[in-house]
C-alpha cells in the first residue's frame, strides 16, 4: 500500500522541485546555526544562495563521520536544546558515541517516513507488529515504533533478546508483521523449532528486516523458515534512523529512497567524484527536511548503487540496490555497528597490553560471534592462569559495556598475529552472507 | 633460598610444547623440572631449567612471552603423610598455594617439589621454624 501517494508517486519534475525549495531551506538553516558549516561554506567561498539546482550540491563539501565526532555532543545540532525532543546515538570510540538531535517535527517526519516503510512492506492499520528491533539509544527500535503507531498498526514493543518470550508472544499474540535484524529473525525461527513450535502455525505475512547487511539467499532462506514475505530496510541515525529507504514488497528489487526528504548521490569514494545512475560507489545523503541535525552530503560509507527505473508498485522515488559493502572498516554485529579501532582504545585502557589485536567474526546458529585475539607481550605475561583468565573477562566486559557487543577475548602468543606489509590483519570475517 | 622459574605463554595448539623443547635442546640447555598449567585456550609452561639466563634470551628470541617469577623448592619427605604434613603446617599458617609440582630428581632420599606461594616471605619463616628442608635456588639447577 502507498501511504502517501501524493509525494511517494509525485512526478520527477515536480518532486525535483519540492527537493529544491527543501534543500534552500536547509543550507540556510545549517549555514547560520552550525559553525561547522559555516565554516566549510566559507572555507570553499561559498553561500547557500549560490546553489540553484540539484546538480550545485556538488559544490559543496562532504561531512564525514569524524565531522560528527569533532563536535560531540552537540555540536551539529542546527536549533537550540530547547526544540530537542530526543536524543539517540551510535556507539563510538570508548564512551563518546555519535550523538543525534530531533525536535519535535523531526519525529513527527520521521514516524510518517517509518509508516511509509512499513505500508511499502506491506503493514495496515489492521496489523500486529511484533518489533525485535532494539529499543534505546539505538534508533532501531524507536523508530519502527513510531512508525508502527503513527501507520495505526498495533505494536509489541519486544525489543531484543529474550528470545524465548519472544517466541511465546509470537505464538499467543499472533502478530502478523516482524521487524528484526535478519539475523536475529533466523534465531527466532530456530529458538521455534528448539521449544517446538515453528513459524508455520504463526501468522506473520511479511518480515521487515534491517539494521545490517543481507542477501538475496538470506531472503530465500527467510522466507522458507519463517514462513513469510521477506523486505529490507535501510537507515542510519545520522541521517535518520531507519525509514531512509524501503523495499517494496510488490517488486521486492531494490529500496525507495524517501527523496523528499533526503537526497541521494553516489560517489567514488577515492575521488569524490559524483558517480552517474547504476554505478557503484559509496552513497552520500543530503537531508532536506530535518531541523535539529541537518546532514549535507553525509558519506555513509555503504556502497551501493542507484537505480531509477520505474518501479511496478507505482513509486517514483529512486531505488538503491542493497548495501553490498563498506568503504571503511566498520562491522555490523548483530545489528550494532562496530569499528577495529573502538576495539582498539578498549584494549589500550588495560595496562601492558601491546596493540596487537585481531577480531574474528563468525555466525553461529545464524548469530553473529565476535572473538577478540590479544598478543599476549611480557607485561600483560603472568605465570598464574586465573590472572590470565581475569585478564580475559576484564577486556570482555569493557568491550560490553563501552560497544554494547559481546565477545569472546582469547589471549594468543606473540607475532601469531597474521601481519601483511608489517601491518597487522585487523578483521576477519568468516560471516557469508 | 630462592629458585628462579622460567615461564612461557603457549597457545593449546599442537607442536607449541615441542618447540619450545626443540629451542632449549638445541642451546643445549637441560630442563630439571616443567609443569603445564592450562584452559582450553592457553597454557602457561612453568620450568626450572640449568642456565636461566640462556633460556630466557633463547626463547626470547624465538618470539615467546617469558616470564620469571621465585619459587621455593622444598624437600619433602618420601613417605605417606609427607606432603600432608607440609600442606597442613602451611593451611594453618593461613598461605596459600598457588601451585607446584615435583622435580623429577631426588634430595636426600626425600621428593623435591617446586611451590609458589601467595607470600612467599612467610612461607620462608613457617618452613624454617618447623625444620623443613628447603633447597637453595643455585643447587635447584644443578641438580
Amino acid at each position: 500500500m502507498i501511504l502517501d501517494v501524493g509525494f511517494e508517486t509525485m512526478p520527477r519534475e515536480d518532486l525535483e522541485q519540492v527537493q529544491m525549495r527543501r534543500l534552500q531551506a536547509t543550507l540556510e538553516r545549517a549555514y547560520y546555526n552550525v559553525p561547522f558549516y559555516r565554516a566549510q561554506f566559507d572555507k570553499n567561498s561559498i553561500l547557500p544562495s549560490d546553489i540553484k539546482s540539484i546538480a550545485d550540491l556538488q559544490k559543496l563539501p562532504f561531512t564525514a563521520k569524524q565531522d560528527l565526532r569533532d563536535n560531540y555532543p552537540f555540536g551539529m545540532f542546527a536549533v537550540p536544546m530547547d526544540n530537542v525532543v530526543r536524543i539517540h546515538a551510535s556507539s563510538g570510540t570508548t564512551g563518546k558515541p555519535t550523538v543525534v538531535g530531533y525536535t519535535a517535527r523531526d519525529i513527527r517526519t520521521w514516524s510518517e517516513l517509518m509508516a511509509r516503510a512499513l505500508a511499502a512492506g506491506g503493514a495496515t492499520r489492521g496489523d500486529i507488529i511484533h518489533n525485535a528491533y532494539g529499543y534505546g539509544l539505538f534508533t532501531g527500535g524507536l523508530g519502527v515504533h513510531y512508525g508502527a503507531e503513527k501507520l495505526g498498526a498495533s505494536v509489541i514493543p519486544v525489543s531484543g533478546g529474550n528470545t524465548k518470550r519472544q517466541i511465546v508472544l509470537m505464538k499467543d499474540f499472533g502478530p502478523t508483521i516482524l521487524t528484526a535484524t535478519p539475523s536475529y529473525a533466523l534465531h527466532l525461527s530456530e529458538a521455534a523449532l528448539e521449544m517446538g513450535e515453528s513459524f508455520e502455525h504463526f501468522k506473520f505475512k511479511f518480515g521487515i528486516f534491517g539494521a545490517e547487511p543481507w542477501s538475496e539467499k538470506m531472503r530465500g532462506e527467510l522466507e522458507e523458515k519463517l514462513f513469510l514475505t521477506a523486505v529490507d530496510i535501510y537507515g542510519l541515525s545520522e541521517v535518520m534512523g531507519p525509514g531512509v529507504a524501503m523495499e517494496c514488497h510488490e517488486a521486492k528489487k531494490g529500496l525507495h529512497i524517501f527523496e523528499d526528504h533526503f537526497i541521494p548521490e553516489i560517489i567514488n569514494p577515492d575521488t569524490g567524484e559524483v558517480l552517474p545512475y547504476g554505478e557503484t560507489g559509496e552513497l552520500v545523503f543530503t537531508s532536506i527536511t530535518k531541523e535539529a541535525f541537518p546532514v549535507i552530503r553525509y558519506r555513509t560509507r555503504d556502497i551501493t548503487s542507484l537505480n531509477p527505473e520505474p518501479c511496478i508498485c507505482g513509486r517514483t522515488h529512486i531505488r538503491m540496490n542493497r548495501v553490498s559493502g563498506r568503504t571503511d572498516d566498520m562491522l555490523i554485529i548483530r545489528g550494532v555497528n562496530v569499528f577495529p579501532s573502538q576495539i582498539e582504545s578498549v584494549l589500550m585502557e588495560f595496562k601492558g597490553i601491546e596493540p596487537h589485536y585481531q577480531l574474528i567474526v563468525d555466525r553461529k546458529d545464524n548469530l553473529d560471534v565476535l572473538t577478540v585475539l590479544v598478543e599476549v607481550g611480557e607485561k600483560l605475561f603472568s605465570d598464574e592462569v586465573k590472572v590470565l583468565q581475569d585478564e580475559e573477562r576484564n577486556i570482555s566486559k569493557n568491550i560490553k559495556e563501552y560497544l554494547g557487543v559481546s565477545a569472546t577475548v582469547r589471549l594468543v602468543e606473540p607475532k601469531s598475529i597474521a601481519r601483511s606489509e608489517g601491518k597487522a590483519v585487523r578483521v576477519i570475517d568468516h560471516r557469508k552472507i | 633460598m630462592r629458585v628462579s622459574q622460567i615461564s612461557v605463554f603457549l597457545e593449546n595448539r599442537t607442536g607449541r610444547l615441542a618447540e619450545v623443547t626443540g629451542i632449549l635442546s638445541d642451546a643445549n640447555i637441560n630442563i630439571r623440572a616443567l609443569a603445564v598449567a592450562d584452559t582450553s585456550d592457553f597454557g602457561i609452561l612453568r620450568l626450572i631449567v640449568d642456565n636461566n639466563d640462556k633460556a630466557e634470551k633463547v626463547l626470547k628470541d624465538s618470539g615467546f612471552s617469558v616470564g620469571k617469577t621465585n619459587v621455593i623448592a622444598i624437600e619433602v619427605e618420601d613417605r605417606p603423610g609427607g606432603l600432608h604434613r607440609i600442606l597442613s603446617l602451611l593451611t594453618g599458617a593461613g598461605i596459600n598455594v598457588e601451585y607446584m609440582y615435583s622435580m623429577v630428581t631426588r634430595r636426600n632420599d626425600n621428593a623435591v617439589m617446586i611451590f609458589r606461594f601467595d607470600n612467599t616471605d612467610n612461607a620462608l619463616k613457617m618452613l624454617e621454624a618447623n625444620g623443613i628442608p628447603v633447597i637453595n635456588g643455585s643447587k635447584v639447577h644443578d641438580m
